[in-house]
This record gives structure tokens, sequence and C-alpha cells, in this order.
């Protein structure tokens, strides 16, 4: 039987993490994310985990850490947010490079500057090339779902890259919700024991990792991973089946909200998924065709399975809590609409960026964006596509 | 077992491979070897090197020279990095993951730029958490690898390529900062400095003590460079003893806070012949700049009257 | 592991980067950067094991008598370190 708790996000990530009893964690303080090595470090304290952990001296050593324990053998774990991610920057490009499964709690908040505590994907959004697979969880649920699904998946030996779990920070990490929990032993026997092929501990075969990679090799060596990267998909679809089997829980690379007939269809990320569930449930009780197409697989991007998602739709519109500053959108625009180009599907799109810094992101916020959609159907005319809301502007 | 280079050297086989690509004559492959020659035949290590000379020229893919294992993954991080080895090491043995009767040790090698600057905050951390690992610099007073920039290390009125000796501006203007110092006050168990003597005896005890030393230690080694200091090669040897018999480069260590000056000159050499073969010193001999040598030879008499005291102090019973 | 050269397709590409032939660099010559040689005079060699330490490349093997011998010319750079420290003349550069 699972357990019935009442949990935050970070609760929730922290109790995974207790259950995967990773051998290594190394982490540092950022606000939203916190209290995952606080929680951590009790249990350590407490003998309830076998982990050492390293408190490190800020998150470029977390990484760093992370990067040397993985190497030695070991299942290495870290959490962090913002202006910690930047801080490791450096170290994920090569945490993924050298093909180490570390895995990431990021606790979505924005980038610096100015400073700012509160939720955005602006840290996760500047990731998002760095060779790491990245999952977004709407709830607290979906955040410890997935770190007890990541070391499968992350580990498999067609992938072996890193993977980060996204929460938002606050909404999800501070906000205590209901949750099911699975078994510690059945978390253990689903996560299996790490056996990796190489590893410099292993004193039977000394092994050499991070060359000077040069002219003739470094090519190949980004080709294989940008394989790896491919592969990734169909392991998790495999392991989300086998979690699915043990839990009930269905998870896929996206969430159909409504979908099968939907004629208005938002697409977003993490909490905002629940605001827009409630809205599309209230426009549904009024006739309305809206639907949610919610991500939960960002790195890997889904792009065919996307398009196809959304080819019977009559207007889309996609939220970033992340402005690109580019000029043209923001970034899971640009993911989506080049795949719906590419895959043929020809169906009026808009971007809006929202909810930046923190700022609330109400139903009514949310009601606005269908209404707009609504309006495109009507019109037939998609002027701007680039858009905001919640921003203060001159009326 | 008293000291005997030669059959150290008979007896335990190098661990850090020839077919490496450092510069021919470089002071720092004769550093490392004897290093890890310290190590027993039996145990197991993990190295990990910052980035920079030794380790470009040591793991060009596919080619490796370090006979254990080794890792590279950064430059500011190799004492992170290396803490996460030890700590996976410390975690797995205790669960039982690893060989019950085999030994692992760590050590980490990085320039003065990856261990006095870039890299003093992942050090100084992983000192501080007291891994069971040695850090050793390999000194050679400048950012040698990307063509001889002025580091923290490099001393003072020295040339290099970004604090070259003008008209104006006669070489690097700041005293060079003392790591082994620093590492000192971090309190942890043992801390030297030492160089590549005639024997390499003192180069050898130290890693030695360092290594089997439980807990956190470095070791710090001047390594010379002949491009960056501008001596002929095969003078190697003789700017190392110069080194020492200048005092510029005391040998000593700390010991759970208790310092030992490993030699004392007999008769301490002018500042002078230390400077005089490298043409990074050059225009120290110019007529007119006596000031230099005389400031130099100055703050080099203030380390040196320091470090007795410290070894007078810490050693009162 | 098999030999990698920059012919090897990727798949046959070890991934990372990884070496798991540890010290495997023996198989890069580096005598071919030398300029200058060493030669050993063993007659005037005393066996004082002063060279052999000091060699930047490994190039001055010792054998189990821990006698030094003849130089590995496949590794030598010819830098002159060896011939610099010989108090007996048994090195010269050539």
């Amino acid at each position: 039987m699972s357990i019935r708790e009442r949990l935050s996000g970070n609760e929730a990530a922290a109790i995974a993490m207790k259950q995967i009893n990773p051998d290594v964690v190394a982490a540092f303080p950022i606000t939203p994310s916190t209290e995952i090595p606080q929680y951590f470090s009790t249990f350590v304290s407490n003998g309830a985990v076998d982990t050492e952990f390293v408190a490190v001296e800020s998150e470029h050593s977390a990484m760093s850490a992370c990067i040397g324990a993985e190497a030695a053998g070991a299942r290495a774990m870290t959490a962090t947010s913002a202006n910690g991610l930047s801080l490791m920057w450096e170290m994920i490009y090569i945490a993924s490079s050298m093909r180490l499964p570390i895995v990431m709690s990021l606790v979505n908040r924005a980038v610096s500057g100015p400073l700012n505590i509160h939720n955005d994907h602006s840290d996760a959004y500047g990731a998002r090339d760095a060779g790491w697979i990245m999952l977004f969880s709407e709830n607290n649920q979906e955040a410890y779902d997935n770190l007890i699904m990541a070391h499968r998946i992350a580990e498999h030996k067609d992938v072996q890259l890193p993977l980060m779990v996204c929460q938002d920070g606050f909404i999800t990490s501070h906000s205590i919700e209901n949750i099911e929990l699975i078994e510690d032993e059945k978390v253990k026997e689903f996560v299996g024991k790490y056996e990796p092929e190489h590893y410099l501990l292993n004193d039977k075969e000394p092994m050499a990792m991070g060359p000077l990679d040069v002219q003739p090799y470094l090519f190949e060596h980004k080709y294989q991973q940008a394989n790896a990267m491919k592969n990734a998909k169909n392991v998790i679809l495999e392991v989300s089946k086998d979690f699915e089997k043990m839990t009930g829980r269905k998870y896929s690379f996206f969430e159909e909200y409504k979908m099968e007939d939907a004629e208005i269809v938002v697409v977003c990320m993490n909490s905002t998924a629940g605001t827009t569930k409630f809205v599309v449930d209230t426009l549904r009780e009024n006739g309305i065709k809206a639907g949610l197409l919610k991500i939960r697989m960002y790195r890997p991007f889904p792009a065919e399975e996307i398009a196809k998602a959304l080819s019977k739709a009559k207007a889309v519109a996609i939220l970033d809590k992340a402005d690109s500053v580019s000029g043209a959108g923001g970034a899971l625009f640009t993911d989506v609409t080049s795949g719906m180009y590419i895959n043929g599907i020809k169906v009026p799109a808009v971007n809006y960026i929202y909810g930046i810094g923190g700022r609330d992101t109400t139903s009514y916020d949310i009601e606005g964006v269908y209404k707009d959609l609504q309006e495109i159907v009507k019109t037939g005319k998609t002027e701007n596509p680039y858009r905001y809301f919640g921003v203060r502007r001159e009326k | 077992m008293a000291y005997n280079v030669k059959e150290i050297v008979a007896e335990k086989p190098s661990r850090f491979m020839a077919g490496h690509r450092m510069c021919a004559g470089c002071g720092a492959p004769p550093v490392a070897r004897m290093v890890l020659r310290a190590l027993k035949p039996e145990d197991h290590a993990v190295v990990c090197a910052a980035t920079g000379c030794m380790e470009v020229s040591t793991f060009m893919y596919p080619y490796t020279s370090w006979s254990d294992s080794f890792i590279h993954t950064a430059f500011e991080c190799a004492g992170a990095t290396l803490s996460g080895a030890e700590a996976a090491y410390k975690s797995m043995k205790k669960q039982g993951k690893l060989p019950e009767d085999k030994d692992t040790k760590f050590i980490a090698f990085g320039g003065d730029g990856g261990t006095y600057d870039i890299g003093l905050q992942s050090l100084s951390g992983a000192m501080e958490r007291g891994h069971d690992m040695v850090y050793v610099c390999y000194d050679n007073g400048a950012y040698m690898n990307t063509g001889i920039q002025r580091s923290s290390a490099t001393p003072r009125f020295a040339d290099t390529t970004t604090s070259p000796a003008g008209s104006k501006v006669p070489g690097k203007m700041q005293p060079r900062k003392d790591l082994t110092e620093v590492i000192a006050n971090h309190h942890i168990p043992y801390v030297a400095q030492s160089i590549a003597t005639a024997n390499f005896k003192d180069l050898y005890e130290k890693s030695e003590k360092a290594i089997y030393t439980k807990g956190a230690a470095f070791l710090n080694v001047l390594a010379p460079c002949p491009r960056g200091w501008g001596y002929p090669t095969e003078d190697l040897m003789q700017i190392n003893k110069l080194a020492v018999d200048t005092c510029y480069w005391p040998l000593y260590e700390v010991e759970n806070g208790k310092y030992k000056i490993n030699y004392k000159p007999a008769k301490k050499l002018p500042i002078e012949e230390f400077l005089k073969p490298q043409r990074r010193f050059k225009h120290l001999f110019k007529p007119g700049n006596e000031w230099m040598i005389e400031e130099f030879q100055k703050e080099l008499d203030e380390r040196w009257e320091m470090l007795l005291k410290l070894e007078e102090a810490t050693n009162i019973e | 592991m098999e030999k990698i050269t920059p012919n090897t397709p990727a798949e046959k590409m070890t991934i990372a980067g990884n070496i798991y032939e540890a010290g495997n660099s023996l198989e890069f010559k580096t005598g071919d950067w030398r300029s200058q040689k060493p030669v050993f005079l063993s007659e005037k060699c005393k066996q004082c094991g002063l060279c052999f330490p000091v060699c930047p490349d490994d190039a001055i093997p010792v054998n189990k008598e821990q006698k030094r011998e003849d130089f590995n010319y496949d590794y030598c750079k010819g830098c002159g370190v060896c011939a610099k420290v010989c108090p007996f003349g048994a090195i010269e550069m050539k």
C-alpha cells in the first residue's frame, strides 16, 4: 500500500532522495532549494541513509564533487536553483559530456539580476543546451515521481546522461499538498543498484576520464552524446511504463488534458499547468473546447509528438516563464513552433512571456489567454505572436 | 628504511609514464613521478589534475600517461572533483561496495594557476572539509600553459606577458602570495613545501607523509619552467638548488601545527644568484635598478625570519 | 580496448573520451622532439643515481640491480638535465 502524506515539494524531493539512498550528495544552499540538502543532512546525521554528504563551499564545487563521485562509481545527487545553477554552468556541460548520470533537483527560480528569489524558468532555460535530460513537474507528487524514475533513465546503458527534475520554487517547493509515497522497499527495488561498466575506483581497470579532446575526436564524442539524448526518449517511455505498473500513475513525454476535441490549447510547464487545468474545466462547463498540453520532458524535446498532439487545434498559446530576450519569443515557443513547422502542422500559434520573478499567475490571466485564442480562431489573424501577460504597462 | 633513490626507482615502477607531451626539460614531470612513487605499490590511486600544462600533455585522447585512475574536469575544481571521488570511496567502502583489502589514495595535481588563483576556493573547501587526499601544487610561478601570464605565485618584478617589464612598470609589482602559509592556516594535519633536490629525498619523504597521513594534506613544490623563466633547459637542478640556497623557496613542513624547516643553508646565498640566470629578471640587473634586487632580498629575508620564528614558536615544549 | 585513431568511427570510439588502458601514452613516442642527443658513456658511470630521477621523460631505465642502463631514445626529448647533473662526465650531449 502506498503511503498518504502531506509534504512540500522540497520535502518530497528530499524523501525521494532518502529512498534512493545515493552514495554521495554534494550541495550548497540557495533559496528556494535550500531545504532539500537541509532535510537530507538530517537523514545523514540520523543514519537513515548510507550517503556521504559533502557540504561544499559553492555550487561550482557541488557539481564538481558530483562529477568526481559519479566518475568514481557512485550515485551522486544534488539540488540547486537559479544562480546556483549559473555558477555550475561550466560543470553541467562537463557532467553531460563525461556521460555521468548525476541526478539534480532544480527548484526553479529567477536568475539574477536584479536579485529575485522567486519562481520563473530562466534557470532551467539557461541549461537547455547543456546536454541534461530535463523533466518538469506540476506539483510535489510529480517532483517525487520524476526523481524516483530519474536514475533508471539516466543510468541506462543507451543513455548515460545526467538528469534534472524541475519544480517551481515556492509555488511547489514550499506548498504543502497531499502526496502518495511509495514504500521504501519498492523504491529500492525499482531504482535498482548502480553498476557502471567503467569507474575510477575499479583498481582492476584503472581508467582515465576527461581528456584534452582535439580536432579528430571531439566531434565524434559530441555525436555520441547527441545520440544518447535521442535514445533517452524510448528509455523514458519504458521506465514510465514500469512506474505506472508499480503506482498506477501514468507518465509520458507530456500530459494531454482534455485534448481529444480541443480547439484552443495552452502549452506550458510546471505549476502553471495546475492553474490551467482549473481554467480548462471552467471553460468546458461553458461549452468552450479548451485543452492543455503540459510538457514533462523538455530535454530531449518531443518535437514530433507535440506537433502531432497539436495538429487538430485551431489556435495554440505557448507560455514561457522566462524570456529568451531574442526579440522573437521564448524558448518553449521556439521549440514548439519549429517542431510544428518541421512536421507540417500549420496551426496559428502565439507566445506569452509570463510570471517573471514570481509574478502571480492567476486563473484570470489564463482565461485571458484562452480568450485571445478564441479571437484568433474567430478572426483568423495572429497579430504580434510575441506577447506578455501580467506585466504592468501604460494604459 | 633509510631513503635510497636507486632502490626506490628500481623497486617501484613509474606511475607517470613516458610518452607525455610536457616540454623538454620541464620541471614538473620528475616531481609528479616521484610523488606517485611514494605510493605503496599495492595501493591504487585516483589522480585528479586541474586544467593546465600537466593535464593537457598527459591525457590527450587517446593516450594517458597515468597508470592509476585519472580524472580531469576543469581548471578551478581539482579540489572539489577529488573531494567527490574521495566521498564516493568512503561511502562505497562503508557499504561494502568495494573490496575490503584494497586501499585507494587520492592525489590532485594543479599548477599555480589552478591552485593559487582560480582553484583557490575549491582547494580551500576540500582542505577545510578534511577529505583524505593530497593536493600537490607544481608551482612554476605563472600561467605557463596559456603563455606565461602573471599569477599570484609570480615573484615580484618578474617579467611575464601580462606584467611585462616596461619603461614605466618594471614587471609584476606585487609580492608573491604565500599559499603554503594560507593552507597551513587551514589547520590540516600536514602541509609542506618542497622541491626536487639532488636525490629527491625531501620530496619523496614529504609525499609519503602527505599520502599516508589521514586527512587533508597539501604539498607545494616549486617546478621551474625553462620557457617561462628563461634559463637553459639543462639547468633545472641547478636552478632548484639556488632556490633553496638563497631561501627563495624554503623547504619546510607543518605537521599538526608544528613547523619544521628541513634545510637551513649553512651559507645563505644572495638572491642575485637565483635571479641572474633567469631571463624574467634580466631587467633587475640594469644600472639604476639595484633597488629592485634590494627590495627582493629584503622581502625574502623577512619571510625567512618569520619562518624561523614560526618554527621556534611552535616547538616550545 | 580497440586502438583509436583519427579514422575510428564515432560508434567505435570510447564514450566521453574515456581511456581504459592506463599508461598507454607509452605508445606515443616523443623521441623525435630531440635536437640534441645524450650519449651514455658507461665506462665513466659510477651509478651514483643522480641522473635518472631528474629525467622528465623517464628515458633512463633502471634495472632490478639498481643500475642505470642506456637511454631510451623512444622518449628522450634531449633536454640535457641528466648530462648537467652527472658529476663524472658519463653523459655527453651530441
